[in-house]
């Protein structure tokens, strides 16, 4: 005799689970230390995905800088050098003048790569290095608990700058793409984002095309991801990417801001 | 086959890294070394590998740490403030267990100082530098042949300790000319494994990572003891010294590099006034020669140690000696040489008071 329930089970059975959604063998099954809503866990996992998808994971150096993702090398399961504050991107020239057949990546924060590392991050792109930076532009200095950042916006209360950024005595916001795509070294420039499905898709697209860039040895690839801090804006991480979105957004707006023409394109 | 050039001593040591199978350099000009970047600039994109003209010290050594991570054999040079620009990068290298080459061709300090040859940089060298419990091997050539011999050493106890091994020199050594001798030296016969370095990770091993980070106190404190562990093993293994006219010897000298060249020079003058005068040079800095030195202080009657500075490795005499016998010192800063006639008036001066046993505090230095 079979109930109701008996018979809901085996319909349950039959149905062919179509699997749509994994964690990427790249991307350890371990846990992260990242705060809840934090913009680093899900860039990680895109660029595993790509890793994963390009399939060039015995090819990939990734270079780790310090700043909330110290310890990125922990999660990730690809070869990695973990760098000293700010010099990720001389740690990778190191890397890719000896290995230049490999992928090269740097994964940096906006105190890392638009501070302490300024000098390094402008001589990589001006020589043209063949690596991609991955800058996580939270302007604020998350690891050290929430200091001003070079991109923090004007007036925003931080932990240095508890009456507000002030531009008289503290500077203006840094656009550091921006300036880097400038230079002929830059081959592709772009900003992104993490905060939504289509955001994702859009940086996944981006990331992807930084990585197969490299074959093309034309010159630096720069993804910022413009992205969110919530403990350090003392913010639940909706009302982060809210705030996000008002107010670094309108300062480093999404999109291409130096990509390839079609003639760069040939290989 | 060997061969033997008349070469300026920065140039022998950029011939011999390139003999020595130098697979990158990354520096940034400074005067007295740049020769060393010059020299590599036009012969290494000839005979292969990598030469990268850094946009400073601190990129440099940055590039030496990712280069030396992913396993290749690498160098750089620099003088006085170069070097101290490279200390943190040093440390983090020290720390990870990178095998690499670094030369300080020293200048007068502090500051930007003068260009003019000085050993003012020995407590930087040898007693630390950078930050945290390391070690450098150091090794301080006297002639131009050593800035060459101690190349090729320099790469193979870097790839045999898995640490930063440092050429202590000065610009008097890196700008004079001299005869060398390039020895057969194979660099594919001498290539070590490396198989902890970063060059993608292949499905049949785990990942590689190169870092000095370590949270917890317990792991660091492991880590800091496998480190003091290879120092002990390079304290018993790699001492290295000279000796001249010792055996009979009643006053010592102790002096390493150019000031040992002075003391060599000053040993003949007195030597010729009768004064029975021998010297002790160490040619690693650290780890220094105690035992030998401590040996030798029993035998002599004074020591007197000569540095182109204001007494950095009488600190180290000082321990070995371990207050048997006084020990002079005389040296001049700031770029100033030294010259035997004036170490021999300094020794006269103050021999007959040390030999009677006055201490050496109550000797005026
Ligand atoms: C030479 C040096 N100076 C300062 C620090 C301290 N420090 C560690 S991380 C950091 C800033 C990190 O901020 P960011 O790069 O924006 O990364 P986030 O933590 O926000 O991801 C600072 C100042 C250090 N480790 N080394
Ligand atoms: S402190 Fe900020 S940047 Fe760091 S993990 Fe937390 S939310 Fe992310």
């Amino acid at each position: 005799m079979s109930t109701q329930q008996d018979l809901i089970c085996e319909q349950i059975d039959n149905i062919k689970m179509a699997k749509v959604y994994e964690r990427p063998d790249s991307l350890l099954d371990v846990r992260m230390h990242y705060c809840p809503g934090c913009g680093h866990t899900t860039t990680h996992k895109i660029l595993m995905e790509i890793v994963d998808e390009l399939q060039i994971k015995n090819e990939v150096i990734g270079v780790a800088p310090v700043g909330c993702s110290v310890l990125a090398y922990d999660y990730l399961d690809i070869d990695m050098q973990q760098a000293a504050h700010g010099r990720a991107t001389a740690v990778a020239t190191g890397i890719k003048a000896v290995q230049p057949d490999k992928y090269v990546f740097t994964y940096q924060g906006d105190g890392d790569l638009a501070a302490i590392g300024t000098a390094e991050t402008i001589h990589s792109a001006n020589r043209g290095e063949n690596f991609l930076i991955v800058f996580i532009n939270n302007g604020i200095y998350g690891m050290t608990g929430g200091q001003m950042a070079p991109t923090t916006p004007i007036g925003e209360k931080t932990a240095t700058s508890p009456y507000g950024r002030d531009r008289a005595t503290m500077g203006a916001p840094i656009d550091i793409t921006g300036l880097l795509a400038q230079l002929p070294g830059t081959f592709y420039a772009t900003r992104q984002s993490v905060h939504d499905a289509k955001a994702v898709r859009k940086a996944k697209k981006a990331l992807t095309k930084a990585f197969q860039y490299q074959k093309l040895n034309k010159g630096l690839c720069i993804v910022e991801i413009v992205s969110n801090c919530p403990s350090g804006w003392k913010l639940t991480p909706y009302e982060s990417n809210q705030w996000m979105i008002e107010h670094m957004m309108s300062l480093y707006p999404p999109g291409d801001v130096k990509a390839p023409s079609k003639e760069d394109l040939q290989s | 086959m060997s061969e033997v050039k008349f070469m300026k001593g920065n140039e022998a040591l950029a011939e011999a890294a390139i003999r020595a199978g130098l697979d990158a350099y990354f520096g940034y000009p400074i005067t007295p070394q740049s020769e060393i970047l010059e020299y590599l600039a036009i012969h290494v994109p000839k005979r292969g590998g990598v030469v990268l003209q850094a946009e400073s010290e601190v990129a440099a050594i940055n590039m030496i740490y990712g280069a030396a991570g992913a396993g290749a054999r690498v160098m750089t040079t620099t003088s006085s403030p170069g070097f101290s620009l490279m200390q943190e990068g040093i440390s983090y290298i020290a720390s990870a267990q990178l095998p690499c080459l670094l030369a300080n061709i020293v200048r007068g300090g502090p500051g930007l100082g003068t260009i003019q040859p000085s050993q003012g940089d020995y407590f930087q060298a040898v007693k630390g530098g950078g930050h945290g419990d390391y070690h450098l091997i150091v090794l301080t050539p006297s002639t131009v042949q050593e800035m060459a011999d101690f190349v090729y050493l320099g790469f193979d106890l870097a790839d045999k300790y898995l640490t930063p091994v440092m050429i202590l020199t000065d610009g008097a050594l890196g700008q004079g000319m001299e005869k060398v001798t390039f020895p057969d030296y194979d660099p594919a016969k001498k290539k070590v494994a490396k198989p902890w370095a970063t060059t993608g990770k292949s499905p049949n091993r785990s990942k590689n990572v190169i870092t000095s980070l370590y949270l917890q106190p317990e792991k660091m404190e492991q880590i800091n003891e496998e480190l003091q562990a290879k120092y002990t093993k390079i304290r018993a293994n790699e001492v290295r010294w000279e000796e001249y006219l010792t055996e009979d010897a009643e006053v010592l000298f102790t002096a390493f590099g150019l000031g040992s060249r002075i003391a060599r020079k000053t040993i003949q003058l007195a030597r010729e006034k009768g004064i029975k005068a021998g010297l002790f040079r160490p040619k690693t800095v650290w780890p220094f020669p105690y035992q030998r030195l401590k040996e030798l202080a029993q035998q002599v009657d004074v020591i007197m140690d000569v540095e182109l500075n204001a007494g950095q490795m009488i600190e180290d005499v000082r321990l070995a000696v371990e207050g048997a016998v006084p020990v002079l010192f005389h040296g001049r800063m700031g770029g100033m040489i030294p010259t035997p006639e004036e170490v021999l008036e300094k020794l006269e001066a103050n021999l007959q008071p040390a030999q009677a046993g006055i201490s050496q505090q109550e000797v005026a230095l």
